[in-house]
């Protein structure tokens, strides 16, 4: 992976030490907490409901051993003895005393990690496929381009104001497990007919308030062209996009307001200039990034210790079945570790758990980790005949959940457990719907399913992109459960459908167990999905079954 | 006749710790709901908050939240300021466990 360079180094202690002079201008007076407040943030230091909370960049998901040891010796020594992993690709620490944060950063930065960009109008954390570099269907890895961005992106002069915060994703592969289409800009790997590869650049997608999917404004971008081209979009809307209302501020209304076609017009017009100011510099980093992601010294061994664990081992089978995905390499598997167990919260892991999988990574996973936006843990190169072993690791940790793409692999965002935004509870509505289908034993039958919980209408949670979304408000002072159906955040992206009213929060899932017993009678077989059914049928009848209203039968 | 009043708490969160506190009648902070003063009349909490304020050394983010009596000092009215008085729900962090704490000390 790739390693700080000296520049890199030499940024971040720079930073570290600045912030940590403005603590202590804080705490002994010399600045108010409304200067304050903007360096904290810029430092990805914010003050949630009952703490304060530090959110640190994983860029594109990417993590070594040595990281996740050092983000376990963070949570044990400065936090609560756990992180929480996010649909960005972060992890927060809940419970950060602001005495302490420098001394945290300092450590963060000792393993070339940090929180610059966290927060704030400027460009975020770079997301990617968590599968990159491993996934059987990749064109090409996407991870140096993320990197490239990364560096470009980082302290960008231009772009550190922006009229809102801008969100990059970048996908490998043909199927988006990086939800490019809910991006500001989603960047697709595709090939064009001379067989070169370069991407499809997707502009104006998010989530949130005004929910939009992206619009393609480029076929196909050769690859040396990428960064005037992303710098293109930025400095168009960097000019165009809204000042005057946070909540028009996003390049999805700038998108919407001025049209699809003209903001191509704009961006290629500009990308003229961009691409002039572009002397090649960045090329010769690109290949120097490149080199970092060499695939690793994969090998060639027989598989026979996982094909007997397998024939033998229902527990095994159970998790290979749902956990394991086609890698690239013959013999190897890329592993999901859930952090879902039911009953737990989605995406939390402990300080104890993240030394283990370390240690996986180490001895037997190329020493390489991912976070998924799906808050998951990925250990993306294990070859077959390790798996045994790695599942033996895993279960005694608690880590060994076989339930990825299942009902209770829900994402759900911190909510009012934790967010000062949040207008609900999204943790607590998670637990209970994993404890309960589980105890119904019902979510193999169920099948693939993607459940997403969201505590306001920021939508960190991606409700709108679940197959089942469920939106946390406050009406009235009560907390209600909004559900939309027949989301999708994969390469056939869809927003979700508000079905009617919201529920209470203890009528959530008995509200869900409806749904899906209605889905189980009307699929046409067992292997129809339900967003495959729900497609096919509409929402009438699933609408008839969450609301108890008549026979869903009659309706489909 | 005046439009009526909601009766308020100032609440904020501690400077160094995060954790939420409560203004007292002796204008201490305390960790409790039930020891924050309630202002029932706008003109006092506007004041209270404008003083709470000013304490930037200790406090952050002070604002007035809606409260109510109750047999051991104000309660809190909204959920979420309920959440404020013990911590998360899905551990037992925070608010909670230190109040369980300092109980099993005592």
């Amino acid at each position: 992976m790739y390693s700080y360079s000296d520049f890199d180094e030499g940024f971040v202690r720079t930073r570290v030490a600045q912030f940590a002079g403005q603590v202590a201008r804080r705490l002994d007076g010399s600045l108010t907490e409304e200067e304050f407040r903007p360096l904290r943030l810029m430092n990805g230091l914010y003050l949630q409901l009952h703490a304060y909370m530090l959110r640190v960049a994983i860029p594109y998901g990417t993590l070594s051993p040595r990281q996740m040891r050092q983000l376990a010796m963070i949570a044990d020594t400065y936090d609560k003895g756990y992180g929480h992993f996010t649909t960005r690709q972060n992890i927060q620490f809940n419970w950060p005393k602001l005495p302490d944060v420098p001394a945290i950063l300092g450590a963060l930065a000792d393993v070339e990690m940090h929180a610059i960009q966290t927060s704030g109008n400027c460009v975020r954390n770079v997301t990617a496929d968590h599968f990159a570099g491993a996934a059987a269907d990749e064109i090409e890895d996407p991870r140096p381009y993320a990197e490239l961005l990364r560096q470009w992106s980082m302290d960008h002069p231009e772009f550190q104001f922006l009229p809102r915060k801008f969100k990059i994703a970048i996908t490998g592969s043909p199927h988006d497990r990086a939800v490019t289409r809910a991006h500001d800009i989603g960047l697709r790997m595709v090939r064009n007919s001379a067989g070169e590869s370069g991407f499809e650049v997707i502009v104006g997608g998010g989530l949130g308030r005004t929910p939009m999917l992206g619009h393609v404004v480029r076929q196909f971008l050769p690859i040396a062209d990428l960064l005037p081209y992303v710098e293109a979009v930025l400095s168009v809307y960097n000019t165009l996009g809204r000042r005057d209302n946070k909540y028009k501020a996003r390049i999805k209304i700038t998108v919407h307001e001025t049209g699809a076609a003209e903001i191509t017009r704009m961006v290629e017009e500009r990308f003229v200039e961009t691409r002039a100011q572009f002397g090649g510099a960045d090329q010769a980093l690109l290949a120097d990034i490149r080199a970092a992601f060499a695939p690793p010294a994969f090998r060639n061994a027989d598989t026979a210790a996982y094909d007997a664990a397998y024939r033998t081992d229902g527990a095994f089978r159970a998790w290979a079945d749902t956990n394991l995905s086609a890698h690239r390499v013959d013999g190897y598997a890329i592993v999901t570790v859930s952090l879902k167990a039911h009953g737990d919260t989605p995406g939390d892991a402990t300080g104890a758990q993240m030394r283990v999988l370390a240690d996986l990574a180490e001895t037997y996973g190329h020493s390489d980790l991912r976070i998924s936006h799906e808050q998951n843990v990925i250990l993306p190169h294990v070859h077959k005949s390790d798996l045994p072993a790695v599942y033996a690791a895993l279960k005694a940790a608690g880590l060994a959940t076989a339930n990825i793409g299942l009902l209770s692999d829900i994402i759900a965002c911190p909510g009012m457990d934790y967010c000062s935004l949040a207008t609900a509870r999204s943790i607590p509505v998670a637990q209970e719907l994993a404890l309960h289908f589980k105890a119904l034993d019902l979510e193999h039958d169920i099948g693939p399913i993607k459940l997403k919980i969201s505590g306001c209408i920021n939508a960190c949670g991606h409700h709108h992109v679940g197959h089942i979304g469920i939106l946390g408000l406050d009406r009235a002072g009560v907390e209600n459960y909004q559900i939309t159906l027949g989301g999708d955040g994969s390469e056939t992206a869809a927003i979700g459908e508000k079905i009617g009213p919201g529920f209470a929060y203890d009528e959530v899932t008995p509200a869900i167990e409806r749904l899906l017993r209605a889905y189980l009678e009307l699929r046409l077989e067992a292997g129809e999905s339900f967003i495959n059914a729900y497609r096919r049928l509409g929402p009438a009848p699933f609408k008839a079954a969450l609301y108890g209203t008549g026979d869903h039968l009659d309706a489909a | 006749m005046s439009r009526s009043f909601t009766p308020k708490v100032v609440t904020a969160n501690d400077l160094r710790l995060g954790d939420v506190v409560y203004l007292t009648q002796s204008g201490k902070w305390s960790r409790l709901h039930g020891e924050a003063h309630l202002f029932t009349d706008e003109d006092s909490a506007n004041a209270a908050l404008a003083s709470a304020a000013a304490q930037s050394l200790v406090v952050v983010g002070a604002y007035l939240a809606d409260a109510k009596a109750g047999p051991h000092g104000p309660e809190p009215v909204h959920f979420r300021e309920l959440f404020r008085t013990r911590g998360p729900s899905n551990y037992a962090h925070g608010k909670q466990a230190d109040l369980a704490a300092a109980q099993k000390v005592a």
